[in-house]
Parts: C-alpha cells; sequence; structure tokens
C-alpha cells in the first residue's frame, strides 16, 4: 500500500500559489516606488530596483519549479493547460513590476506637480486589484477540498467578480492619469512618452490580475 | 510412502511459508491505512497497531473462510488430483508465492500476493495433471474481478466523495456537519461488517444465524458502531481556526472517520488476504489427514484455527514490523487529506469485503488504487499520478507468468526430494 502515497502526486496548487504570493509581494513594492518618485529620492528608487529585481527572480524559479513538475503523466483536478495559463498571467505580474521599476530608476523619474495623485491613485488601486487575484488564488485548494463544490465555486466566482470591479475602476483611475498627463505634454517634452509608457504599466499589473480570475472562472466552470 | 518421514516435513516447510506469508502481508499492506491517522496524532502507533491488528484477525478468522476455500479447492479438479500431487502443488503455490513476495519488499515492486498464489496454482495444476484440471471458468472469474474490483471501487469512491462533498464539505457550516453525519458512516461499516460474518459467514465455528436474524444483529452492531461513532466524533478535538486554511478543522474531525475506514480496509484485508498465506496450507494439511486417515476433507470447510493463525500471524507481522511503516507514513506530508482517505477507503473495504463474502480473491492495493483514482476522477485529488497506475497494470500482468513458472520448478523440486 506504499503505492497509495506514490500515486497521490504532488498537488500543484501550493506552489500557484506560492508563486502568486512572490509575484503579488513585487507588484506590492511599487507602492513605495512611488512614494520614492515623489519624495525624488534617487537613493531610494534604486533601492527599490534592487529589490523588485531580487523578488521578481524569487517568483521566477518558483515558476520553473513549477513547470519542471507537472508532468502530463499527472491527472489532476484542474486541466494543465489552464494552470499553467494562469501561471503565466501571474508571471506577467511580477514582470510589469520590474519592468515599471526598472524604467524609474533608469530615468530617474519624479512625481511632480499635478499627476502626482492621480498616478498615486492608479498605482494603490492597481496594486489592489493584485491583491484581490491573491486572495482568489488562495482559493484553489479549498476547491480541490470541495470537488468544486457549488458553493466554493460560487465564493470563488464572487471573488472574481470583486476583481473585475477593481480593474474597471482601475481603467477610469489610467484615463484620469492620463489626462492629467497630456494636459502638462509641452512642458514635458519627450518624457511624456516614458510617463505614458509607465501609467500603462501600472494599469497592466490589475489588467494581468484580473485575467489570472478570468481564467480561474473558466476552469472553475468545466 | 513413508507418512511418518515425508509428510510432516511437507506440513513443516509449508506451515514456516504460510507463517512468514501472514506476517509480510501484515507488515506490509495494513500499516499504510493506518499511518494517516498515527500521523495527524489522533492515534498513537500502539493504539493504532492494536485497533488494526484486532479488525486485521477478525476479518481473518470470521470473513476469512470463503477466499481461503478457493485458493484451497476452488480452483483445481480436486478429483483429478493425488494427495501426493497437491500436497508438492500447494507446497510450490506457497514457495513460489513466498518468494516473489520476499522479492518484492526487497526491491519495492507492486506484486500481488494474490495474483501470484493465482497464478502459482494455475502453474503446478497445469503441469501436474495438464490443463484439464485447471477450473478455468472459476479462474476466468478471479482474473475479470482484478479489472472489475477497482472499477467498482473507484465508482464507489467518486460516489462517496460527492456525498461528502454535498453532505459536509461543500456546507455552510462543514465542522458541524461533519460531526452529525459521521455516525451515520459508523452505522454502514459496523453493519455491513455484521452482515459479511453473521450471513452464512459462520459456519466453521458452528454459528449459522437466518437472513432475519443476521440482518437483526448486524442492525444492532451497526447502532453499536454509530454510538461511538458520535461520542467519537463529538470528542474529537477539531484545534484552532485557521482563516487561510478554511477546511482544517473539519480534517480534524475527519480523522476519526478515517481510524474508522482504516479498520475497515484491515478487516476487509484479513477477510481477503488471510486465503493467500492460509489456503495452500489447508490444503496440505487436508490433503494429510486424509492421507492418514482415509477421510476425504476437502469437502468439509476450512477448520477455524487456521484462519486464526494466520489472523494472529498478520497481527504479528503488523506488531513486529507495521509501526515501522507507520512511523514512516505519519512522518511524511500527505497531500491525501482524511476526508480523501476516508472516501478511497470506505470504497475499497466495501467492494473487497464483497469480494471475501463472494470467496473472490482480490487485490487489497488495487483495489485502493482504483478508489483513490475515483476520487481523482471527482476532482479531490491535486494530483494523481498515472505512472504508478501504468507500473501497477505492468505489474499485474508479469505476476502471473512468473508466479506460475516459479510454481512450476517448485513443483518438481519437491516431488523430487519429498516423494
Amino acid at each position: 500500500m506504499a503505492w497509495i502515497d506514490k500515486l497521490v502526486g504532488r498537488s500543484p496548487v501550493g506552489p500557484m500559489q506560492e508563486h502568486m504570493t512572490a509575484a503579488v509581494v513585487c507588484a506590492r513594492q511599487i507602492v513605495p516606488l512611488v512614494e520614492a518618485m515623489i519624495a525624488g529620492d534617487n537613493a531610494a528608487i534604486a533601492a527599490q530596483r534592487i529589490e523588485i529585481d531580487r523578488l521578481e527572480n524569487a517568483a521566477d524559479d518558483i515558476k520553473h519549479e513549477i513547470r519542471s513538475h507537472m508532468p502530463r503523466r499527472l491527472m489532476m483536478a484542474m486541466e494543465r493547460r489552464d494552470l499553467l495559463d494562469i501561471l503565466d498571467f501571474q508571471d506577467s505580474i511580477a514582470d510589469v513590476a520590474q519592468d515599471i521599476a526598472e524604467l524609474v530608476d533608469q530615468r530617474q523619474m519624479h512625481l511632480t506637480g499635478t499627476l502626482t495623485e492621480p498616478f498615486r491613485a492608479l498605482a494603490v488601486r492597481s496594486v489592489e486589484a493584485c491583491e484581490q487575484g491573491k486572495k482568489v488564488i488562495d482559493e484553489l485548494d479549498e476547491l480541490i477540498e470541495t470537488g468544486f463544490g457549488d458553493r466554493e465555486v460560487a465564493r470563488v466566482e464572487s471573488m472574481i467578480s470583486e476583481l473585475g470591479r477593481i480593474e474597471t475602476e482601475t481603467d477610469e483611475l489610467l484615463d484620469t492619469a492620463c489626462r492629467s498627463l497630456f494636459a502638462i505634454e509641452d512642458e514635458l517634452g519627450v518624457a511624456s512618452l516614458y510617463w505614458h509608457q509607465l501609467l500603462l504599466w501600472v494599469a497592466d499589473l490589475a489588467d494581468y490580475a484580473e485575467r489570472v480570475g478570468n481564467r480561474l472562472r473558466l476552469l472553475v466552470a468545466k | 510412502m513413508n507418512l511418518f518421514l515425508d509428510i510432516p516435513v511437507a506440513i513443516w516447510i509449508a506451515g514456516i511459508v504460510a507463517i512468514y506469508m501472514a506476517w509480510s502481508i501484515g507488515a506490509n499492506d495494513v500499516a499504510n491505512a493506518m499511518g494517516t491517522s498515527v500521523g495527524s496524532g489522533a492515534l498513537t502507533i500502539w493504539a493504532a497497531i492494536l485497533v488494526a491488528g484486532i479488525f486485521e484477525f477478525s476479518g481473518a478468522f470470521l470473513a476469512g473462510g470463503h477466499v481461503t476455500d478457493t485458493v484451497r479447492k476452488g480452483m483445481l479438479d480436486m478429483d483429478l488430483m493425488s494427495n501426493d500431487q497437491l500436497i508438492w502443488g500447494m507446497l510450490a503455490a506457497l514457495t513460489s508465492a513466498g518468494t516473489l513476495l520476499l522479492v518484492a519488499t526487497r526491491f519495492g515492486l507492486p506484486i500481488s500476493t494474490t495474483h501470484s498464489i493465482v497464478g502459482a496454482i494455475v502453474g503446478f495444476g497445469a503441469v501436474s495433471i495438464g490443463p484439464e484440471a485447471v477450473k478455468w471458468g472459476k479462474i476466468w472469474s478471479i482474473v475479470a474481478s482484478w479489472v472489475t474490483s477497482p472499477l467498482i471501487s473507484g465508482t464507489l469512491a467518486y460516489g462517496i466523495f460527492q456525498l461528502t462533498r454535498s453532505l459536509i464539505l461543500d456546507r455552510k457550516d462543514p465542522l458541524a456537519r461533519v460531526r452529525q453525519v459521521g455516525p451515520f458512516f459508523f452505522f454502514y461499516v459496523f453493519f455491513i461488517i455484521g452482515l459479511v460474518t453473521l450471513f452464512k459467514g459462520l459456519k466453521h465455528v458452528d454459528i449459522d444465524p437466518s437472513i432475519q436474524e443476521s440482518l437483526l444483529y448486524s442492525l444492532g452492531l451497526g447502532l453499536f458502531g454509530a454510538l461511538i461513532g458520535t461520542v467519537l466524533l463529538r470528542r474529537a478535538q477539531a484545534g484552532k481556526k485557521d482563516p487561510g486554511q478554511r477546511f482544517s478543522q473539519t480534517e480534524r474531525v475527519f480523522v476519526v472517520l478515517q481510524i474508522l475506514t482504516a479498520c475497515a480496509v484491515a478487516f476487509a484485508h484479513g477477510s481477503n488476504d488471510v486465503a493467500n498465506a492460509i489456503g495452500p496450507l489447508a490444503a496440505i494439511v487436508g490433503a494429510v489427514n486424509e492421507g492418514a486417515t482415509g477421510v476425504v476433507s476437502s469437502k468439509s470447510p476450512v477448520e477455524p484455527w487456521m484462519l486464526a493463525i494466520g489472523g494472529i500471524g498478520i497481527a504479528v507481522g503488523l506488531a513486529t514490523w507495521g509501526y515501522k511503516v507507520m512511523e514512516t507514513v505519519g512522518k511524511k506530508i500527505t497531500e491525501l487529506t482524511p476526508s480523501r482517505g476516508f472516501a478511497a477507503e470506505l470504497a475499497a473495504a466495501t467492494t473487497i469485503v464483497i469480494a471475501s463474502r463472494m470467496g473472490i480473491p482480490v487485490s487489497t492495493t488495487h483495489t485502493l488504487v482504483g478508489a483513490v483514482l475515483g476520487v481523482g476522477l471527482a476532482r479531490g485529488i491535486g494530483a494523481v499520478d498515472l505512472r504508478v497506475v501504468a507500473t501497477i497494470v505492468a505489474s499485474w500482468v508479469s505476476t502471473l507468468p512468473l508466479a506460475a513458472g516459479l510454481a512450476i520448478f517448485f513443483y518438481y523440486f519437491f516431488k523430487g526430494v519429498l516423494s
């Protein structure tokens, strides 16, 4: 009967949750980064970038671990394809956070004037979308525990809907921030292009978090 | 033929190999089912061994007769076989199965004792007399049961898991529900054990209640079980609430139910696997007695003392070696949580006990594998490693010719040495 233990393989759920946590920890660093941009503190920006690089690497390690431990011979409660898709979106959250930190550090971008508040509001809400995404992924083990029971599925679906609402809000915040940016685009000159890129990336954090949720919604509906 | 010199030797060898087999069956198989309960801290190792030992022995002694009869005389045409041939053959079957068991334990191969015994008996039957000595109809029904028993237990496990899902897990308050619903499962297990044991099952100890009596007593036993279950489930500590793991408390109480199903597996295992050790021994003792007294004993039921020896052998194996297995299993972090273990074990135990009652030797491990797959298909397990299934299927196909070949070799060996 020792074979029974071998038969029950390592569930991918724990590592998936671990990876989402690592990715969201990356995204969280965007808030102190924005504070450093507002303070105009280049040393703090550089330190934040180094920290995000480190965290992104840690998330990548978990990702590779998951990919190499998900052989086709495993019969899983969730489709392999779906999990790998979700993993990619989770990975994008960490990647985008890293892109943001790199650009801010390389160009030493300081936040001043009318753009400050819209930028900060967008960043805070986008990170909140990631946190909600993490909450959703944290339900994966409960989904399996209940064998995808109706009650649990409904619970997860309402959490995903909440995630969708947060993401819609970030769209509106992005719109406000872009308008603030374009109002001062003449005085910023070519830098406005990079600020625009930065805003899009910050909004992307929420976008990828929502995609994690939407992919999971398809998965639980199966 | 010199009775006084030759035959005691045969019994002597058969007895040693049979006891080794019983010991080994107890050492390896049972301990795993109990291991998880030990690991969760719900039972101490010695309590687990005691409980498993009692159920294992009861299974072997009270419900082990049917399969033992099948192994002893059900697969070959006894009328075509002389007592000597039967003695050499059954010795060969025991030695062959014992050797394979040694190899399996040594190299960690999933070889089923049941399959090796059946393969070995067919093997020596076919060479000692000829293929016409083998009751092929019976053999095919046994082989078919090796396919159907995992299928049945898988289907049952799927259903039982859905039941625990809708009755307990996917509820507003699963912790309260497990305490409420749990006693019904206790009732079910005790009722089935009662029914299997009582209804025409105890002829060998001269107890033969009618079907009404059997039902009545089983009902009483079931209610008694439900009472025990109610008390145990109420007393089970759920521990602290963990907001991140909303089901951890429920699972901790589920351990009580898993102990129950581990007992059920122990009973079922005893009732089916004791035959692998005792069936051939019983055949040899019967043939020796017949040779000595002239009384045809192959028609009389298996003697209770032999089942008792088998049961004790299994229990001793459990106590002397099983605790090591329990320690290892208990320490390992298993992905099979108590609620899944419960569903799989209840399904497997039910399937095996029914097979035992019908006198069909099945493999406990294979039945459990089928059950785990069933829970997996119900999306209740994170990941099931299908390679293990392939390994087990491959070993089951290869065990038969291997056991038969070995048995043929040992048959000529014993024939040469003992005649």
